[in-house]
């Protein structure tokens, strides 16, 4: 039951886009196009998965007996470039199909604030859940991430929908490119808090 | 003069957030009251003036092909510090900020600096180019934040001069996007009439 609360929970009521604001830079950038959208939603999947896991071990098997906690911020950054470099090298060896398609994307998950957004908060934040809160442990961490991780690529996918129709439509001079992308954001963001109070 | 002008250049011409449109994030979600905006700018611009010098001075003696990852865990170490001090003195900024205090980290316009400006200047004029975008970056937010309050709460800086409590919206996240929306067509609007 908790694993379904915090799917519904980071989806649709807490998207990570367009209520908590990160990753916003490839929700600009790489969101002119449906395709180029999944394929940014499903690398940032698969490495927020990975990262997520990686940097709970990281805090509560390192940071938190060493009593180095304050290191969180340096350590996690820096396990963070050293995995997606990884994913991207071994990506290209086993499937090479995968990296072509997902390649050009990894380089640029480094410094989207998401993935990092939601390592620090699994370790940081209380949750709660049916009245009683408490620090999310291993399995629920990753399931929050993959659920945000989905929230991120649903949010952009429908952006890119969207955008790839302005494309095509007469939009006045000054609001030509980031202006009307973030109008049409904000509007996006006020059909999503319809779903606040959900969960 | 050119000391001046770089410190001066962040402000309009090369305004991180209006004209460059860089650290979306932050200016986003940092923004619901003019003060917030201001301390969040406020902290980048520590980050950004301290990273720029020490990475100017460093430069030289890094191999390029780790430049990156070198840049970035000096300027985690800057960051863990703003925000150790933060906690400290200014519990409550830091407490409502909340995690985009450690994600300067991952804000583009510190790395963008030390790799398109630090790198190659000396560590002063490096020190003026992080002051300037600082100002820059703390002036848009604090912009953004001030007219967010006084639409959304009828306040500015704190200072009620509405009884009632303004249009909550613009403090919940879809008036952060229409905002900086609006703000920006403006700032297109004003730097294309002066050009002409």
């Amino acid at each position: 039951m908790t694993y379904v609360i915090i799917l519904i929970s980071a989806i649709f009521v807490n998207n990570i886009l367009l209520s908590q604001f990160w990753g916003i830079c490839p929700f600009l950038g790489v969101s002119k196009q449906v395709n180029t959208a999944v394929g940014m939603s499903a690398a940032v999947t698969f490495v927020m998965a990975l990262a997520t896991c990686v940097t709970w071990l990281l805090q509560y098997y390192v940071l938190v007996p060493l009593k180095i906690k304050y290191l969180q911020t340096v350590s996690f950054i820096l396990v963070l470039a050293g995995l997606v470099q990884m994913v991207e090298i071994i990506l290209k060896k086993i499937s090479p199909q995968l990296y072509q398609s997902l390649g050009i994307f990894l380089p640029l998950i480094t410094t989207n604030c998401a993935v990092l957004g939601v390592a620090l908060m699994v370790v940081q934040k209380q949750f709660t859940f049916g009245g009683e809160s408490h620090m999310l442990g291993l399995g629920e961490s990753v399931v929050f991430a993959v659920a945000s991780a989905i929230g991120f690529g649903l949010a952009i996918t429908l952006f890119a929908g969207i955008r790839e129709q302005l494309e095509i439509s007469e939009v006045p001079k000054s609001f030509r490119g980031i202006p009307i992308a973030l109008i049409t954001a904000g509007i996006m963001a006020m059909a999503f808090m319809g779903f606040s109070g959900m969960v | 003069m050119s000391k001046i002008k770089l410190i001066t250049k962040g402000l309009v011409k090369d305004n991180p957030t209006f004209a460059l449109v860089l650290g979306m994030c932050p200016t986003l979600g940092t923004t619901t009251s003019a003060l917030n905006g201001m301390g969040m700018g406020v902290a980048t611009m520590c980050v950004l003036v301290l990273s720029n010098m020490v990475i100017s001075a460093v430069a030289r003696f890094i191999p390029d092909k780790v430049r990156i990852p070198s840049y970035i865990v000096i300027i985690s170490a800057f960051v863990t510090i703003i925000q150790l001090l933060m906690q400290v003195f200014l519990p409550s900024l830091y407490e409502t900020l909340g995690l985009f205090i450690p994600l300067i980290v991952v804000n583009c316009i510190v790395l963008g600096r030390a790799e398109a400006f630090a790198n190659k200047n000396s560590v002063i004029d490096s020190a003026c180019d992080g002051l300037g975008i600082g100002l820059g970056f703390t002036l848009s937010l604090t912009v953004i934040g001030l007219v967010r309050e006084v639409l959304g709460s009828g306040s500015a800086f704190n200072w009620h001069f509405l009884g009632g409590d303004g249009m909550l919206i613009f403090v919940l996240a879809p008036g952060a996007f229409l905002v900086l929306g609006y703000l920006m067509v403006l700032f297109k609007k004003l730097t294309a009439k002066k050009e002409e």
